[in-house]
């Protein structure tokens, strides 16, 4: 078995409120040297499969599913 | 008595709650604005639905940083009464001021509809119904699943803190069906239904009304 | 990133094409706009964008000087942000219908909440509070994993932005058709309500007047959003679409209260307002300046940007959401940016009105367009395109008359509460909050949605309609039907219909036949308007509407709003009570062209599609009578399914039974003619009543307290309990969406 662990992002040019609300409510906090944040998400998956197979496989789904390419990149991490 | 209805950025339901406890309750109310830091001269807050900051990150968590929120606590800590509805829950809890937590609905799906609830009528926010009667309030929520671990389930049923239940199917996948809960001295509710919404025929329903009169009547004393 | 190119080789080697401009539309700029000067990149852009049919209509234009946009009760047309219309106590009430239907197949869920983001930007700019939101959606066959996902995400989204902004979402419809498969339809109108004294113009008047941006920051969303609008789709290239917007519901939220604040407390200082939509800033600046015969010059550098090193070309053109334009007096600029902070919003001043008629912008110091504004804005060329009949409608008109045979009229019945476009859509309106805001009277089920107008004893019927399958047969009757259904809607629950907003989403009006079915749709929607009397006062064309050459069904969606003069008239149509008389208003014929039974049985749609418009209004004026003098408990306008499903959706409410004798075929009980309504009313009204309508109302049976529909037609029975058919009705919808593929 293979885990793996996928994140997904925005694109840099795509707008993050969701980001940008949290960073302005660290402002208020008072931690003013944080400049961005940005938020993606974060996927553990296992896989019956060797580790090429299982890159393999999880990169399509990410590709088709995980992440819609029109808006979103995604990073694929081996684990063990 | 005197309302103060907090508003945060994102706060939508702040102008029916003021209609309510204005037009329909008669009682006095007024905005404050979450940046403010007084609640001076009021006798009760109450803490609308919405979506606090986009309810972005978690429901509510922004909210209980803003710098209303330790005059509230302050408040609540002298037994004056405090009711959150909705994100007003979601914010009292992130705030600390009822335990527990709010998640996602177990459908992952937002739900809006009338919804029948069973009212435990010995808090002083429902005194005025009778005894395990069955309502009818809108709820209107994508993350009111209650959970909390079972010590804290089993003092909320103990000590009577447990308001209303769901009634017929749970919506939100809440455990024991909870929908509205007080913090344990009894001044402090937080629900997740809308009794604002259900304060006028017109609109479908009263049952909302009694709610606020329990209020009206429990707390009203200590104003004078 | 976006790389500048000279104007010499955007000339040579004709890169304006790749912006949707054709060789004559360039040289009309070159020759006749600029004299003769070369547009550089970001005039050429601007143009691009500008002179995109989404902004400009130039294929459109001829056929919406058709619709008739005047009426008594008008108080703005066509033109600004949207429509308005009086309803007395010295309010208005405003609205528009938009569609966002590319973005929506590329992200169906961001798609679906920027669309519902832009039309409600185009109320509040106009001053007025949104109070309502509905929704015409359209889907391929619900049967493959794909379809599923986007009428997921699409319902998501719609329910993402407008639950979070605090708006209700009250009403709509959903249809399905194979035809929307790649290329589903999200349609969204916005209701508002105003005070007459609010009532803003987006313009840009008085020389020395302040250019203010506010809202969120400019990054490179959807660049040459509104040209990629008006092409069509193909395969191979859905990835390689610009950008997508993303939608923050909670910034327009604040950008809401905060215009809101700044019109209704500060309107002595506020010469204008405009959304930023498509194209974004040129669109919105030049057209503000255009309206009001003044020239604008903007300084680039302070515009607030969310990347770095965005060039003016992607300034201009992009379509970040959440930002407005507003014009305000010199010298009160500190009082706005000060308002505007109280929500953390940005309010910068970006330029200035000036007097010579030119769209002037500068960057980093440098002049980098100068245009006549005008030449934006109305210059675009106009398309008179060439129009044919399609070869179908011939056939159409050839084929012999479908009458159906129903073998088991029980299971027929069973069937067609089945059918996802006649089975109930309350497992998707459950997800949009209905009642935030505290006026919704009438929530999604009914047959229009009503609002309460606080502070008066009246109230707002809403309700979006078109039934695309009339269309595809008949364009010109389809359009007719479908206000005309629409009106029928507004008068069965108790109001009187005022006007109209559309939205033509169509094909390619470069390809003849679709043009053609734009062009007689239209003619259909201005007949309709002119016999029921209610104006076109807002509304937005989507062409382009085609995967791989085919084109969906010509969809034009009629939102239309009608004012109920008083509460007491607010009428739903669930029965209220056992005993009550079922009647039938409108004459039944073998109306089955198009019909849910013959697509049911048949699968297919043919045939020829019959409407009388005279006989429609004739039986609305006379319902709504007999609703405001009080003798009317329920009513229920008869459309897909016709009387046998109408009776249905009447008694699932209350859970009540009947008892009706249809002296008619069951085939003609799933008939759908039009023009008709289905009324109960109490026993002790029934002489005032049949004395109101004469031969018009037709007797049919009881309203019963035993739970069973029973149905009895001039050749078979209907019978089953009504929760019986309650569950097939809400199921349907639900088992479709769970399968697997």
């Amino acid at each position: 078995m293979t885990k793996v662990k996928v994140y997904v992002m925005y694109k840099e040019s795509i707008l993050d409120p969701q980001g940008q609300a949290v960073k302005m409510a660290t402002q208020k906090m008072g931690f003013t040297e944080i400049s961005d944040i940005r938020i993606g998400k974060y996927f553990e998956i296992e896989v019956d499969a060797d580790v090429a197979t299982a890159k393999a496989q999880v990169e399509a789904i990410s590709e088709q599913l995980l992440s819609n390419p029109n808006m979103e990149t995604y990073h694929v991490e081996i684990m063990e | 008595m005197h309302f103060a209805v907090i508003q945060f950025p994102g706060s939508n339901c702040d102008f029916d709650l003021l209609w309510a406890i204005r037009n329909v309750m008669g009682a006095e109310a007024k905005f404050v604005w979450h940046n403010e830091k007084s609640l001076e001269g009021f006798d009760g807050v109450l803490i609308p639905g919405g979506f606090s900051y986009g309810d972005y990150l978690r429901c509510g968590s922004i909210a209980s940083f803003a710098n209303i929120m330790p005059e509230i606590k302050g408040f609540a800590s002298e037994g004056k009464p405090v009711l959150g509805i909705c994100n007003g829950f979601q914010i009292l809890i992130e705030a600390g001021l009822l335990p527990g937590a709010l998640i996602r609905n177990n459908t992952l799906k937002f739900v809006s509809k009338w919804q029948p609830l069973q009212v435990n009528n010995l808090t002083k926010f429902s005194s005025e119904f009778a005894e395990n009667e069955i309502i009818n309030l809108p709820i209107a929520h994508g993350e009111g699943q209650y959970i909390a671990d079972e010590k804290t389930l089993s003092n909320l049923q103990e000590n009577n803190q447990i308001a209303f239940t769901y009634e017929d199917e749970n919506p939100n996948g809440s455990l024991r069906n909870i929908a509205g809960i007080t913090n344990s001295s009894g001044n402090v509710l937080g629900m997740m239904p809308h009794p604002e919404r259900a304060v006028e025929e017109l609109l479908g329903g009263t049952d909302g009304k009694k709610v606020f009169a329990s209020i009206l009547k429990n707390f009203c004393e200590d104003c004078f | 990133m976006t790389i500048e190119v000279s104007p010499e080789e955007i000339y040579k080697r004709k890169i304006y094409r790749e912006w949707g401009l054709t060789d004559e539309e360039y040289l009309k700029i070159k020759e006749e706009i600029l004299g003769g000067r070369l547009p550089n990149f970001t005039e050429t852009g601007m143009y691009a964008v500008m002179w995109s049919e989404h902004c400009c209509y130039k294929n459109s234009k001829p056929l919406l000087k058709k619709l008739p946009t005047e009426g008594e009760h008008i108080l703005m047309g066509p033109g600004e942000g949207a429509g308005v219309v009086d309803i007395g106590d010295d309010l208005a009430v405003v609205f528009k219908i938009e569609s966002h239907n590319h973005p929506s197949y590329v992200e169906p869920y961001e798609g679906a909440a920027t669309g519902s983001g832009g039309i409600i930007r185009d109320i509040f700019s106009i001053g007025a509070r949104p109070i309502a939101i509905l929704d015409s959606l359209r889907f391929g066959q619900v049967d493959n994993g794909k379809t599923r996902h986007i009428m997921d995400q699409v319902t998501a989204g719609i329910a993402g932005y407008g639950n979070c902004i605090g708006i209700p979402t009250v009403g709509g419809e959903i249809a399905f058709d194979e035809s929307y498969a790649g290329n589903p339809l999200v349609n969204v109108l916005c209701v508002g309500l105003i005070k007459h004294e609010h009532v803003q113009k987006g313009q840009a008047k008085g020389v020395g007047n302040s250019i203010i941006y506010v809202g969120a920051k400019t990054g490179r969303d959807g660049i040459h959003g509104a040209s990629f609008a008006s092409k069509e789709f193909g395969s191979g290239n859905e990835t390689q679409r610009s950008a997508v917007q993303v939608g923050d519901p909670f910034m327009e939220k604040l950008l809401l209260e905060a215009c809101l604040e700044l019109i209704h407390n500060h309107n002595e200082i506020l010469v204008g307002i405009q959304d930023m939509g498509a194209a974004g800033l040129v669109s919105s600046t030049s057209e503000m300046a255009s309206k009001a015969g003044s020239g604008v010059c903007l300084n680039l550098d302070k515009v607030p940007q969310r990347e770095t090193s965005m060039i003016p070309y992607e300034m201009m053109l992009s379509e970040s959401q959440e930002r407005m334009v507003l014009c305000v007096k010199k010298d009160h600029e500190k009082e706005v940016i000060a308002l505007f902070k109280k929500y953390d919003l940005d309010a910068i001043n970006i330029g200035k009105v000036t007097n010579d008629g030119l769209y002037t912008l500068y960057h980093k110091g440098k002049k980098v367009a100068e245009l006549p504004v005008d030449s934006l804005v109305e210059d675009a060329p106009v398309y008179y395109r060439k129009s044919r009949v399609p070869r179908r409608i011939k056939e159409f008109a050839t084929c012999k008359e479908f009458i159906p045979e129903i073998e088991d009229a029980t299971e027929t019945f069973k069937e067609l509460l089945a059918q996802p476009t006649i089975a109930s859509k309350r497992s998707i309106y459950e997800t949009y909050d209905s009642r935030v805001m505290t006026n919704t009277v009438v929530a999604p089920g009914s047959d229009a949605a009503v609002l309460r107008v606080r502070g008066t004893q009246k109230a707002l019927a809403m309700t979006t309609d078109c039934n695309q399958r009339y269309l595809y047969l008949n364009p010109e009757i389809g359009a007719q039907i479908a206000v005309g259904e629409a009106a029928r809607n507004i008068v069965a629950s108790g109001a009187r219909p005022l006007a109209i907003t559309n939205c033509l989403n169509f094909g390619n009006p470069e390809k003849p036949e679709q043009f053609w079915e734009l062009s007689t749709a239209v003619d259909g929607i201005s007949e309709s308007c002119r016999v029921l009397n209610t104006p076109v006062i807002s509304g937005n064309v989507s062409l382009y509407n085609e995967t791989n050459g085919s084109p969906v069904f010509p969809t034009p969606v009629i939102g239309m709003v009608g004012l109920i003069e008083e509460l007491d008239h607010i009428t739903t149509q669930s029965f209220k009570a056992a005993g009550d008389l079922i009647y039938l208003i409108g004459e039944t014929r073998n109306d089955f062209a198009g019909s849910e039974l013959q697509k049911m049985i048949t699968g297919d749609i043919f045939g020829i599609v019959k409407f009388d418009l005279l006989e429609e209004k004739e039986n609305q004026d006379l319902v709504l009578t007999a609703i405001q003098k009080g003798l009317v408990k329920s009513a229920h306008d008869l459309s897909e399914g016709g009387f046998g499903v109408a009776l249905a959706e009447s008694a699932f409410e209350g859970k009540f039974g009947l008892s009706v004798e249809f002296n008619r075929t069951t085939a003609q009980l799933f008939s759908e003619t039009q023009g008709r309504f289905l009324l109960s009313i109490s026993t002790h009204k029934e002489k005032e009543f049949e004395e109101l309508f004469g031969e018009k109302a037709v007797k049919l049976g009881r309203v019963t307290d035993d739970g069973v529909l029973f149905i009895k037609t001039s050749d078979d029975l209907v019978e089953l309990q009504t929760h019986q058919a309650y569950d097939i009705y809400e199921g349907a919808i639900p088992n479709l969406m769970k399968q697997n593929q």
